[in-house]
């Protein structure tokens, strides 16, 4: 198989306006990315199913990843003007700087008739709040249909397209994305007390004792 | 229960039998084959629109068993998951928690000793034999052989399952690969009686076969029902046995070669009609195959270390990266997607449920069958919801 | 012939059925309780706390409430609380002990990681599963007490591992003896003549 390099550039001349890049995997598994804006998704998925060279017709495994808002804080050189009144000298200056959150839609493709693989596809959305959409892949790879309903469920990326975007692992009324990053439990689900002090606190505050709460376990609850 | 109900359902479960008027077709009727059913292999819920007995629509429902596995494993270390992934496919442990155990060496970058990887063959050939013979028997349930066929199978399991017990400590939730090898060598005369059981499950298949394969019931029931065409197999991601009886020749096993699995003989079996018969055929002829390998795997497995000297147990940490690695466990492919930032958890830990993915075309399949049919058809698809719901 | 398949499979139930009278690899229910299967050596279901001996369990449990089997656990079902003295373990080193050591066996999934972290070889796995009570919250809860069995109970059903962790246990004791001997024998013995030259004449 080609390697990724060759793909990207390939898709470069084909589409583009796309701007598709290579993201380097840094661990000792080397299994490096392409990222895919947006808007040129479908067709990009589509390039790669049909391209004869490449023929991955098989999407093995599709997730969400919940990128939240971080702190990054570069060094830069910087010339500084010497209070002395001598030549300005260069200074290294920490700076801060906030790298916007994304949610993140991952998919391994695979080619079953020429064997080979895996090339990893990355799409992301413009942050986590308001701007969560994606192009569906379900029309180019069938097995992405649960698992984009699984990504919509429990990440919250909406994806445009796909055939039957709704809940597929928790109940159809419920709200929040169980596996954000900063999802919080409610208060109450596990009500049954074990030694663990803090799940007993919730309990006891939730169902006060009389109206058959349970007994305290043996042992003072730690703080 | 104490307290006011926290999760009142939206609508009840159970069979529940509702007229929809179709002005052109009649009327049709709705019939939630709900999630408390003895056929639908653990707790799954299919709505399914029927004329007269002839299924016009057919969606799944599941997350009855979820318990947010993937968030479990952010907030635990890579070792303490590997016994949640025994819960994942509950009657394949072992291949399970090699699949994690190989996502996370080749996340470090850890080897791992040629007896631990002859072992895990071994086991994974077994859980493969475990798998097959649960299936036939669970299939023959769902035709209606109410218990025999059934209980002839578990008997047979039992004696792998013993094998488990006096390895690992436990039947089915073994937790016993680890991150360079695995957790403890066989006691002293384990590998006999693993020769033993692989040497008389021939026999058994034997009989077995007498049992049901030529049976006219079963032929009438299971031929020709549930068709899957191979296209459509390999565009939904369907993999495994499944997608070898759509005629598509790929086993995880020759393809990518994990293991030492290059080292040993065996045939894929494909199947020429991709119905159910041919479904259940295909798992018939991988369980010979599957004593073929155990034989190998068991003349062949050299002496040594079983874990890799380098290899830590407490605070294992994995530089930066992701990877995605599979493996072929008796579902289908199974896959472990993990992102590390260097810390003593993963940040992301994905798993690639097969029997979830499988799942996408089983309307396909039902579409136009009647609806005894639907449960020879979920029957299999061989799905544990364990792994569905994860 | 239509039918000769099933014709065939009701031999097959028919030999399984009478054989069951008579062959014992076709009879293969246990009347439990009555008849109770051997378990296997390696078997385990939820862990207990060893000590040396029985006549004074909680004094001579070989835990040291280093909390790695809490933190190690995975669905967190440990709680320990460490003592506020120190008392001597096997070896003659003052250590902690745990004041507080339950675990509840309602959430404990016997996973047998707390074993294999302990560096003290402290906690082990047991093999009771007759473990039912009226009590849901405090009986499916095992305080310390409950815990502690000695380490003759270990060596019955764990043969091969208490033979190999008494062996190395037995070990690390004599090497510490060796070393203590080796050091009280230093000390004691007289000083030997110094090594410096002796004084220059006085010029």
């Amino acid at each position: 198989m080609e390697t990724l390099e060759q793909i990207r550039d390939r898709l470069l001349a084909r589409f583009p306006g796309s701007a598709v890049a290579l993201i380097v995997n840094l661990g000792p598994a080397a299994q490096h990315s392409l990222l895919v804006d947006g808007s040129h998704g479908r067709a990009v998925a589509e390039f790669l199913r049909d391209d004869p060279a490449l023929r991955l017709e098989f999407c093995s495994n599709m997730s969400g990843v919940d990128w939240p808002a971080r702190e990054v804080v570069e060094t830069a050189v910087v010339a500084a003007p010497d209070p002395a009144g001598g030549p300005p000298r260069s200074v290294e200056q920490k700076v801060k700087r906030l790298v916007p959150g994304y949610l993140e839609a991952v998919y391994h493709l695979f080619s079953i008739e020429l064997r080979h693989g895996p090339v990893v596809l990355r799409l992301r959305t413009a942050n986590r709040t308001d701007q969560v959409t994606l192009p569906s892949l379900t029309p180019v790879w069938r097995s992405c249909e649960f698992q984009e309903r699984e990504a919509f469920d429990l990440f919250g990326i909406i994806f445009e397209g796909h055939p039957d975007l709704r809940r597929i692992l928790m109940w159809d009324e419920f709200k929040d994305h169980p596996m954000r990053k900063d999802y919080v439990e409610p208060d109450d689900y596990e009500w049954e007390p074990t030694p663990h002090g803090d799940v007993l606190a919730k309990a006891r505050k939730h169902y006060p004792a009389g109206a058959g709460a349970p007994a305290a376990a043996q042992g003072e609850p730690r703080p | 229960m104490i307290g006011p109900d926290p999760f009142p359902l939206s609508s009840p479960p159970g069979p529940q039998v509702r007229p929809v008027h179709d002005p052109f077709h009649g009327d049709l009727l709705e019939v939630s084959m709900g999630p408390h059913h003895p056929s639908t292999h653990g707790v799954f819920r299919m709505m399914v629109t029927l004329d007269g007995e002839t299924v016009v629509k057919l969606k799944p429902v599941f997350g009855y068993l979820h318990r947010n596995h993937e968030k479990i494993g952010e907030n635990t270390s890579y070792l303490g998951s590997m016994p949640y992934t025994d819960r994942l496919d509950y009657l394949c442990s072992m291949t399970n928690n090699w699949a994690y155990a190989l996502a996370v060496e080749k996340l470090a970058g850890q080897a791992v000793p040629e007896r631990a990887e002859y072992l895990r063959v071994i086991l994974a050939e077994l859980t493969r034999l475990l798998n097959h013979t649960c299936l036939a028997g669970f299939l023959l349930q769902d035709c209606g052989a109410s218990g025999t066929p059934l209980m002839y199978a578990f008997r047979e399991r039992e004696k792998i399952l013993d094998l488990f017990e006096s390895l690992s400590g436990s039947r089915m939730m073994c937790n016993y690969q680890r991150f360079g090898g695995c957790r403890v060598d066989p006691p002293a005369g384990w590998l006999e009686a693993a020769r033993t059981v692989a040497g008389n499950y021939g026999q058994f298949l034997d009989e077995y076969e007498a049992l049901l394969t030529g049976n006219e019931i079963l032929m009438a029931r299971t031929q020709g029902v549930g068709v899957l065409p191979g296209p459509l197999a390999v565009s939904a991601g369907v993999t495994g046995p499944m997608l070898r009886a759509a005629g598509v020749a790929y086993d995880l096993r020759k393809v990518d070669g994990y293991g030492v699995y290059p080292r040993f003989e065996f045939r894929v079996p494909l199947g020429a009609h991709g119905d159910t018969y041919d479904r259940y055929m295909v798992r018939v002829l991988e369980m010979r195959e599957s004593i073929g390998i155990l034989r190998q795997a068991l003349r062949d497995i050299p002496g040594g270390p079983i874990m890799d000297p380098k290899a830590r147990l407490r605070g294992f940490r994995a530089k930066p990266g992701e990877v995605y690695s599979r493996i072929e466990g008796p579902k289908g492919e199974i896959g472990f997607y993990l992102i590390s930032e260097g810390g003593p958890n993963p940040y992301r830990y994905r798993v690639r449920p097969p029997s979830l993915i499988n799942l996408t075309i089983l309307e396909d399949l039902c579409l136009g069958q009647s609806i005894a049919d639907t449960v020879v058809i979920l029957g299999s698809i061989d799905i544990v919801l364990g792994e569905v719901d994860r | 012939m239509l039918g000769t398949g099933l014709l065939q499979g009701l031999a097959v139930t028919a030999r399984n059925l009478l054989g069951s009278f008579h062959d014992p690899k076709r009879f293969v229910t246990t009347q439990y309780p009555e008849e109770r299967t051997k378990l296997p050596e390696a078997y385990r279901n939820f862990p207990f706390l060893v000590s040396e001996n029985a006549v004074d369990p909680m004094g001579t449990l070989r835990c040291v409430a280093c909390q790695i089997c809490e933190k190690e656990c995975p669905p967190q079902c440990i709680y320990i609380e460490k003592s506020k003295d120190k008392k001597a373990d096997a070896n003659g080193k003052p250590q902690l002990y745990p004041a507080v050591f339950d675990i509840d066996l309602a959430v404990c999934m016997s996973c047998q990681i707390c074993v294999e972290v302990c560096p003290f070889d402290a906690i082990k796995m047991d093999q009771v599963f007759e473990l039912a009570t009226a009590e849901r919250f405090n009986g499916l809860v095992l305080n310390r007490e409950a815990l502690a069995k000695p380490n003759s109970y270990f060596q019955e059903i764990h043969p091969t591992e208490a033979a190999e962790v008494d062996g190395r246990l037995a070990a690390d004791r004599k090497a510490a003896e060796d070393k203590a001997r080796a050091a009280a024998a230093a000390k004691a013995a007289p000083k030997p003549p110094s090594a410096l030259p002796p004084p220059p004449p006085a010029a």
